[in-house]
């Protein structure tokens, strides 16, 4: 073959060479189809760990039973019983990980927060007909709701 | 033309390594890895959304941004609630500020009042990552940064991810969004690292309402899987082909 046609081709060849070697040191050794698809499974497989060892935040409800067992109690025969505490504690896990590093939690006691639920939007036909709904611009205006009524158990009075 | 048997030979050779060479590219799997490229998962996640016990109070969102650092003030989320109210003129209005994170607590929508009279019907519609059969996000990835693992959930290797967006524009649902922190795409994976402990999504843990649920449709005593295959249930825009796994109970036709 003439010199004109063989020098490129080496210089191509060297290219493909190179990339391959580099691909070799760059590509981690678990990346590659894990799994029948190429499609969807051609992955990183240790990043299914990585999102394994994600923080939990939310404890639920029996991790705060041990505790703050009178609360617990209370709220467990009141209407509000399927309601998270975090939800209105906050989550008690990394980052506040309450108790051993953070005491008290972020506590939402904003009227805001029980409007979500019991905001009369006057929407004929959802689910939110059947729990106690007040008009925010008329009921009790300037108060909080946990000024009269307990959270725990809406069914008490604050004293 | 003349071809003596030592230049035939020697044409051959070179011809057959030209061949061959290229392929020690490809990755030779192991019977191990063979085996469990072909082996069935025993589990393979799907959610159930009962739109007639959603009340749009948006906990599932907060708990959501909460338990997966996203950003709490920034105008992205993983999972948002959708309210809608039809009229009985035929219009549809439809919200979700800020992906209902602080829930509806306003009857207006975009401070359009409604009388009470005039609306037909209106219902809230709670909506998260579909975590589809097929999914486009993934086949449009250029770096292998998404994917699909055994158990049919889609995650984002953010270490992998260069941030082209291109799965943002590819997903049907809209679910997908660029993290502003992490500068990566960002998306809801079921809470990949609770149902992987036994515990329940966020979102789920969150309803007060039993509006969503999370199931392994492998398991055939999951009182959810039984619901989703016994149940009259419908998922968002089948006519992409995507097969996206969460089942809706009550979907409304005006809902996209």
């Amino acid at each position: 073959m003439k010199r004109h046609v063989l020098h490129p081709l080496w210089v191509a060849i060297g290219l493909v060479v190179l990339i391959l070697v580099a691909r070799q040191f760059l590509v981690p050794d678990d990346f590659g189809v894990h799994g029948d698809s190429f499609t969807y499974n051609f992955h990183r497989l240790g990043n299914e760990q990585e999102w394994k060892d994600f923080p939990v935040k939310y404890q639920g409800n029996e991790s705060c039973a041990e505790c703050h067992e009178e609360n617990y109690k209370t709220n467990r025969r009141s209407p509000h019983k399927k309601i998270e505490c975090e939800n209105c504690h906050g989550p008690a896990g990394t980052g506040s990980n309450h108790p051993d590093e953070v005491e008290r939690l972020p506590l939402n006691t904003s009227r805001a927060l029980c409007l979500r639920c019991h905001a009369d939007l006057g929407y004929p036909g959802t689910a939110r007909a059947e729990l106690p709904q007040i008009k925010d611009k008329q009921h009790k205006r300037r108060k909080d709701c946990i000024e009269c009524h307990n959270p725990h158990d809406p069914r008490e009075d604050v004293e | 033309m003349t071809c003596s048997r030592r230049a035939f030979l020697k044409e051959a050779m070179g011809g057959t390594l030209a061949t061959v060479l290229p392929l020690s590219a490809f990755t030779v799997l192991t019977s191990e890895q063979a085996r469990a490229a072909v082996a069935d998962s025993k589990v393979r996640w799907a959610f159930l959304v009962d739109t007639t016990k959603c009340i749009g109070c948006g906990l599932c969102v907060t708990a959501c941004k909460n338990e997966n650092e996203i950003p709490f003030d920034a105008p992205v989320t993983r999972t948002w609630v959708e309210r809608y109210v039809v009229t009985k003129d035929g219009e549809t209005h439809a919200d979700s500020p800020m992906g209902a994170r602080d829930g509806f607590t306003d009857p207006a929508i975009r401070e359009q009042e409604f009388d009470a009279d005039d609306i037909a019907k209106a219902f809230f519609v709670p909506k998260l990552c579909n975590q589809c059969e097929n999914p486009a996000c993934v086949q449009v990835c250029p770096v292998g940064a998404t994917y699909q693992t055994h158990d049919g959930v889609v995650l984002v290797d953010r270490e992998w991810c260069i941030g082209c967006g291109y799965c943002i524009m590819a997903c049907p649902y809209g679910v997908r969004f660029f993290h502003p922190e992490h500068k990566v795409a960002d998306k809801c994976n079921f809470c990949y690292h609770r149902i992987t402990k036994g515990l329940n999504p966020a979102c789920v843990q969150a309803c007060a309402f039993g509006a969503r649920r999370i199931a392994n449709l492998r398991d055939p005593d999951d009182p959810v899987t039984q619901t989703i295959l016994s149940e009259r249930v419908s998922v968002l825009k089948d006519e992409y082909g995507t097969k996206p796994h969460v089942f809706y109970l009550g979907l409304d036709a005006n809902v996209r």
